[in-house]
């Protein structure tokens, strides 16, 4: 009796205390000090305004794609928020798993009024798509390279030549990027380039182009093998997220420098997955308000050296929070960084990408 | 035999037919056993028989044409492709009607990413043209709109594509993992350039192969010294070897890393020793030789257990014997040991051999290029490229030649010669 009695009681107050407190949010991204920088500049200061929110940070990006379609088909999205790269978003708009969203009633305006749609500008490539930061891939250097007789490469075309630059590369283990960064250095034009890789004969001309240096190439899967590779001497330069490189460099002060020449601007931001209960969406949208404002997204690049996606959050970026150094200098989009830059066509590549993605493999394997 | 004993029937205490008694009590006995296994039976098929049966059943299944696009499939079946122009105007009034359904139910861009598969650049052109279709005049004619809206539904490739992928079930992943495709004149094989599937099957059997061979070579010594040992050292070597096995995947690898690569330990130390110079550092890594020194170290204990737990039960008296009787060592042992310990040999080459054809952390981080398996390209379509259908194509071959290989051993050694203890 007295048992029963303990247990009923036991039971109302947690239902009691469940309701007063917390409601879960699931936020999925990167992890590591990326998924830290989100932490500090958008979850912790959120919590602080909304008590009764719980964010639970997920580590699942790199496979979120796969895991929002089988959470879809069995139909229990257990995911709030998602943070992708802007190829993943189209393709999960296109699949129907990211919900469509009118940016400028979810998303606030900029300080002086401009409506998200235009503060944004082209960033938003997709219905779904909300950007966050701009990062980019470029190439890190290894700067006490004895063969290389005082010579710096400072040009796209130097990861190609391996008569004044000997040495290994490490390059993505994918099409993307790197048959953009061969025809631009085999005498394509800029502008031709994606009109160039529509014919059989042009993604011949990119293969053949990286062909000469097949044989000297490191290919990478994840984000962090460059960094090692260029740490530990495997590699004398390398592709890679600029932001993984600033690490390198001004965090762990190894002997490496950027060449920024020709790098390749991509997006990352969140989706709000489809099949969410409305109140579960409303939190959600309420969050989004809050954590892609103009101050909260120039905040997050005093700990990440990725450049803030909306205009307004440009002039307001500061120091590093633990270095202490100007961020402004290490970002993809400073005009000393980005006098030669390449925009990643996504609606292209959402069309080549199956195409070319095997001819790639095959080239690879022989 | 008397009439009488023939006409009568045994009988239990309570007068039934002994027969139908002892039957009764069996099948109360069979129902108890299947009621205590009931659980354990609806666990497996439930968690392993269901998914696969899901996944196989994918490879073929293709309705999301017929579902999305109904009115067109109909209207699509007297077009011939030979005749070498775009269907006409009644094909395009129906392709309006599913259009707009779609378009409402956002499904359109779904079954334009799936096409995408098999011809490139139609995802762009359903996703294009759903953002026409509400701008579109309802009146037709619908051919001119179409065309307006983008070129591509004027080209027969992309008509071809519809009406081949129409039927619910297809063909057309398996064909894809075998690097054939289905054109207007028959299957046939892709061009060379896109030829990588049977390649890497074939690549995976082989390195699995390599794989359970070192590490039958390097496994059958430490199995054979554990056995025989002294309990105390014994003991210590297992350790030794249990040790790694608890130790994570992902370390381990990246310890072969840190020793293998070409500013890594074992070069330094060859260089520090002058037996190479520094300009000739080997490659160790980031191809086949790592993906077989590092596969064979994780999957070594898998050998080593099995051989370990048969050879245990081997009786000393019958080596004593055979020396008794003045044989050699080498003969005692090859002639009487060894094929005592071939059951263990069997379970362990069987077991690494099907742990190694399905692997892939471990080669996509030090395989590099030349050391990578099927199972990556399974992991892309997976995660990446969403081309589920392929994957359940290439891994329904791949556990159909893994049981093919179980078969064929069978055969040659016998499945009841293998033995776990």
């Amino acid at each position: 009796m007295k048992l029963r009695t303990v247990i009923l009681a036991g039971t109302a107050l947690a239902m009691a205390s469940g309701a007063a407190t917390a409601m879960d949010m699931t936020i999925v991204s990167w992890g590591g000090a990326y998924s830290a920088s989100q932490n500090n500049a958008y979850h912790k200061p959120y919590m602080e305004l909304n008590p009764d929110v719980n964010i639970i940070n997920d580590e699942s990006s790199a496979e979120a794609v796969a895991k929002l379609r089988a959470m879809n088909e069995a139909g229990n999205v257990t995911w709030d928020l998602v943070d992708v790269v802007a190829s993943d978003a189209i393709r999960l708009c296109d699949e129907g798993l990211a919900m469509e969203i009118d940016h400028d009633t979810v998303l606030a305006a900029a300080p002086d009024g401009t409506p998200a749609s235009e503060d944004f500008g082209d960033l938003i490539v997709s219905e779904c798509f909300i950007p966050q930061i701009v990062y980019s891939t470029t190439f890190g250097y290894r700067t006490d390279v004895a063969d290389w007789g005082g010579n710096t490469p400072d040009d796209i075309c130097d990861v190609f030549d391996l008569e004044t630059f000997p040495g290994k590369r490490s390059l993505e283990k994918r099409p993307i990027n790197n048959v953009e960064w061969a025809l631009l250095c085999d005498g394509v034009a800029k502008d031709d380039v994606y009109s160039v890789l529509e014919t059989e004969e042009g993604q011949a001309q990119a293969f053949a182009k990286l062909d000469t240096i097949k044989d000297q190439t490191v290919w990478w899967s994840a984000g962090a093998e460059t960094p090692q590779l260029l740490a530990d001497g495997e590699v004398v330069i390398g592709s890679t997220y600029n932001g993984r490189l600033f690490a390198l460099i001004e965090e762990q002060k190894q002997p490496v420098a950027m060449l920024w020449d020709a790098q390749v601007f991509d997006l990352d931001g969140w989706i709000i997955p489809t099949g969410l209960p409305e109140e579960r969406v409303a939190a959600v949208k309420d969050y989004l308000m809050f954590a892609t404002d103009t101050q909260r997204l120039a905040d997050q690049a005093k700990f990440i050296s990725y450049g803030p996606a909306r205009k307004s959050s440009a002039p307001l970026v500061g120091q590093h929070a633990e270095l202490g150094i100007d961020m402004a200098p290490h970002m993809p989009t400073d005009p000393n960084n980005a006098k030669n830059t390449f925009l990643y066509n996504y609606e292209w590549w959402a069309d080549y990408r199956d195409d070319i993605d095997a001819k790639f493999q095959a080239w690879l394997a022989r | 035999m008397s009439d009488a004993t023939a006409g009568q029937v045994l009988t239990t205490q309570d007068g039934k037919p002994l027969k139908a008694s002892l039957a009764r009590a069996l099948r109360r006995e069979k129902l108890r056993a299947l009621v205590l296994i009931a659980p354990l039976l609806l666990f497996v098929v439930l968690t392993f028989v269901a998914p696969i049966v899901d996944m196989l059943f994918r490879s073929v299944e293709n309705g999301i044409v017929a579902d999305t696009l109904p009115k067109t499939v109909v209207a699509l079946q007297t077009w011939d492709p030979r005749s070498g122009e775009a269907p006409d105007e009644q094909v395009f009034a129906a392709l309006y009607d599913d259009l707009a359904i779609a378009v409402e139910a956002k499904t359109h861009t779904r079954l334009g990413s799936r096409l995408n598969y098999e011809q490139t650049g139609i995802s762009s052109l359903f996703r294009k043209t759903g953002r026409r279709i509400n701008r579109m005049d309802e009146a037709g004619p619908f051919k001119d709109q179409f065309l307006n809206a983008d070129k591509k539904w004027g080209e027969v490739e992309t008509w071809q594509v519809l009406k081949q992928y129409s039927p619910r079930y297809t063909d057309g992943y398996f064909l894809s993992a075998v690097d054939a495709q289905r054109t207007i004149d028959g299957i046939s094989l892709k061009p060379e350039n896109e030829q990588i599937y049977l390649f890497l099957f074939g690549r995976t059997l082989f390195l699995s192969i390599v794989i359970t061979i070192s590490c039958l070579l390097l496994g059958y010594p430490i199995a054979f010294l554990l056995a025989h040992l002294p309990l105390r050292t014994s003991n210590l070597l297992m350790i030794l070897v249990l040790l790694p096995f608890w130790t994570s995947l992902l370390v381990r690898t990246s310890a072969w890393k840190v020793l293998l690569q070409q500013q890594g330990v074992i070069n330094d130390f060859l260089v520090w020793i002058n037996l190479i110079s520094d300009a000739n550092r080997l490659v160790m890594i980031n191809n086949q030789t790592g993906t077989i020194i590092a596969m064979t170290h994780i999957l070594l204990p898998f050998m080593i257990l099995p051989l370990y737990s048969v050879m245990k039960t081997i009786s000393p008296s019958y080596v004593r014997a055979a020396k008794s009787l003045g044989a050699t060592d080498w003969t005692a042992f090859w002639r009487v040991y060894f094929p005592q310990s071939v059951p263990g040999i069997g379970a362990g080459a069987v077991l690494v051999f099907i742990l190694a054809i399905g692997y892939y952390i471990t080669p996509e981080l030090v395989g590099g290029t030349s050391g990578i398996f099927i199972s990556n390209r399974i992991a892309f379509h997976i995660s990446s490229s969403l081309n589920w259908g392929l994957a359940a194509a290439l891994g329904t071959m791949l556990l159909v030649a893994v049981l093919v290989l179980f078969m064929v051993y069978d055969r040659i050694v016998g499945i009841d010669n293998v033995k776990l203890g």
